[in-house]
């Protein structure tokens, strides 16, 4: 009696729960990839009514033969290589740096975690405006108002100022904007975790370093690095996830044209081309996409934790 | 050589080693500084752009050089942020999505938790690891089909697009759960044996109890809502209830080029603040949240 109550009693609990999830969840990952297995498959077509999908895998051909999805693909792909390394080793060198002081280090913490409460729309918009130069350049008859703040400090230290983001300005320029923005971004997050397990390292290993004197980088290099060996994976397996999703970043810094005035969309990513998709209508397509990268997010994830089992002490 | 000459030389030796030492590490502590002082440098240097930027006057933006002070403080710049970005509307709107999907998605997971933490059915571990399973598959994937969804529902260009589809968070359920497995069983028996309802202990014990994880959830979503940007886009893309992400990135188009920064760098301050004042007077409730979270928003 009192055990099928409360089998009623729990059902009553979760059952809000469990239908949004049907509807929101569930539904969507049978109906993706139903619609991705369809041919040319879209509501439009669709709702007209007797028209009839066969079965195949023409989605993810078209998907795949498409230019315009190679160059996401690479542009994602060359993120995430760029920004993962670069963010994981500064996060690393100041979680260690911050584990070492004692004065300031509370201040300094808050301050390396503020890029994490802000709006990467908003703040991208900031980056534009310190790499953007004022006027016209990349016209025939260029008229430069202000070369931007970065490109001041770029001439104070004796350099020439460079096109960042611009009209004419060149697709590794552009790249660089992104990359200095991304892994800005990043380093709160990996900061956080990384200086989480710095702390739960057990002090006795440093105080036997210091009994031998050895030097402060073999202790980082031979001690610190292999015992935070799973937080490291973890940030670098989280890092690569949030990279093969970019999107946001590249809005705020290029607005929605994803690219400079002479080149709009060449800094597209996965995410923006399956919005794209769906935005005209070719649900098949964005389905396919969709599915694409679910299965990329899949391998690299599989591959960092086949790497970390072979590297990661626990 | 006498044992006593012998010994005074090794204590100088001694001495010179760990003087030597001492410098090496002296000078290493101040390279530990430099570094963390210019990385800090780094990562406000773009707060600091946007603040005397957007403080600028136009012309002054525009001078070859730039000054990093303003020689005029012209605050009309916010107000005119205010008026060409439609701010008040924007930020009305995102306060309601943020308030009411909060409250309804805390409720749902509250109770979910409850049901997983404390009472027994059939298949609960299963479901539960399916639940989790749901985590690993990227929200994009979801976005199509709940696009379609919520067009034949016709709740296109209203607000209930906006909330609903979001309201079942796998993972604040997961931490809650985790959080009410920590209240020792005792109490609950003991309420039992005092007559007390499952509702009753669930919101007079449990609820209190959980309330850190509770906060640490409520920032998390509301800095969700303020953020969000691609599904408001989407659905919601109207005067009426465009949220503020979206606002402010169509009413600032260009970001290149003859761009009147100081207003748009004001615009941006303004959105920016409600996050930082947030993170001023919560930033332990965040922090932790995120610490076991690893997503933003």
């Amino acid at each position: 009696m009192v055990e099928s109550k409360q089998q009623w009693k729990a059902w009553l609990y979760l059952s809000p729960a469990i239908a949004l999830l049907l509807v929101f969840t569930v539904w969507p990952i049978v109906n993706t990839v139903r619609m991705a297995l369809l041919e040319d498959y879209s509501i439009a077509a669709a709702s007209g009514g007797d028209r009839v999908f066969s079965l195949g895998i023409g989605n993810f051909v078209k998907v795949a033969q498409y230019q315009n999805f190679l160059t996401c693909l690479k542009n994602t792909a060359l993120l995430c290589v760029a920004t993962v390394p670069i963010s994981t080793l500064l996060a690393l060198l100041v979680a260690v740096a911050l584990n070492s002081i004692k004065p300031l280090r509370k201040t300094l913490q808050t301050i390396f975690f503020l890029p994490y409460v802000t709006n990467s729309i908003a703040i991208g918009m900031v980056f534009a405006a310190m790499f953007n130069i004022v006027g016209s350049v990349g016209t025939r008859r260029p008229n430069i108002v202000t070369l931007g703040i970065i490109n001041n400090v770029i001439e104070f230290f004796g350099g020439h100022y460079v096109n960042w983001i611009n009209t004419g300005s060149s697709y590794w320029a552009n790249m660089i904007v992104l990359i200095i923005y991304i892994v800005w971004n990043a380093l709160p997050f990996k900061i956080l975790i990384l200086l989480g397990g710095l702390q739960s390292i057990n002090k006795q290993y440093y105080e036997a370093a210091k009994v031998d004197s050895t030097p402060r980088w073999r202790v980082l290099w031979r001690i610190t690095v292999p015992l935070l060996s799973p937080m490291i994976a973890y940030v670098v397996i989280t890092g690569f996830i949030g990279g093969f999703k970019e999107y946001t970043s590249i809005v705020g810094i290029f607005g929605e044209s994803l690219g400079p005035a002479h080149a709009p969309g060449r800094l597209n990513t996965m995410v923006g081309f399956i919005y794209e998709a769906l935005e005209q209508y070719h649900q098949g397509r964005a389905s396919a996409a969709a599915l694409i990268l679910f299965a990329i997010i899949l391998v690299v994830t599989l591959i960092n934790l086949q790497v970390s089992k072979k590297r990661v002490h626990y | 050589m006498s044992q006593q000459t012998l010994k005074v030389m090794q204590s100088r030796d001694l001495k010179r080693t760990t003087s030597k030492q001492n410098i090496g590490h002296t000078l290493g502590t101040v390279g530990i500084y430099a570094f963390l002082l210019f990385m800090a440098l780094v990562v406000l240097f773009p707060f600091y752009w946007m603040v005397i930027s957007s403080l600028k006057s136009l012309a002054e933006y525009r001078m070859s050089k730039p000054t990093f002070w303003p020689q005029t403080l012209l605050l009309s710049n916010y107000r005119d942020a205010f008026t060409t970005a439609n701010l008040g509307r924007l930020f009305l709107n995102t306060a309601y999505v943020g308030i009411v999907s909060t409250l309804l998605s805390l409720f749902i997971t509250i109770i979910t938790a409850f049901a997983f933490a404390r009472l027994d059915f059939k298949g609960k571990d299963l479901l539960f690891a399916a639940l989790l399973g749901t985590m690993m598959i990227p929200g994009e994937l979801f976005t199509i089909t709940n696009y379609i969804t919520v067009n034949s529902f016709g709740w296109t260009h209203t607000f209930t697009a906006l909330i609903v589809p979001f309201l079942v968070s796998v993972f604040y359920i997961y931490l809650l759960r985790q959080n009410f497995l920590q209240i020792p069983n005792e109490l609950y028996l003991a309420a039992k044996v005092d007559g007390t309802s499952d509702w009753k202990y669930l919101w007079k014990v449990m609820v209190p109890l959980a309330l850190p994880t509770l906060i640490s959830i409520t920032i998390l979503k509301m800095m969700g809502a303020w953020n969000s940007y691609i599904w408001p886009r989407l659905v919601a893309n109207d005067d009426m209830h465009r949220l503020v992400t979206n606002g402010l990135r169509n009413a600032f188009k260009d970001t290149s080029g003859e761009v009147n920064y100081p207003v748009q760098m004001a615009a941006v301050a303004l959105v920016s603040a409600p996050l930082f004042m947030v993170f001023i007077f919560l930033r332990k409730y965040i922090m932790a949240g995120v610490s076991r979270s690893g997503i933003k928003g």
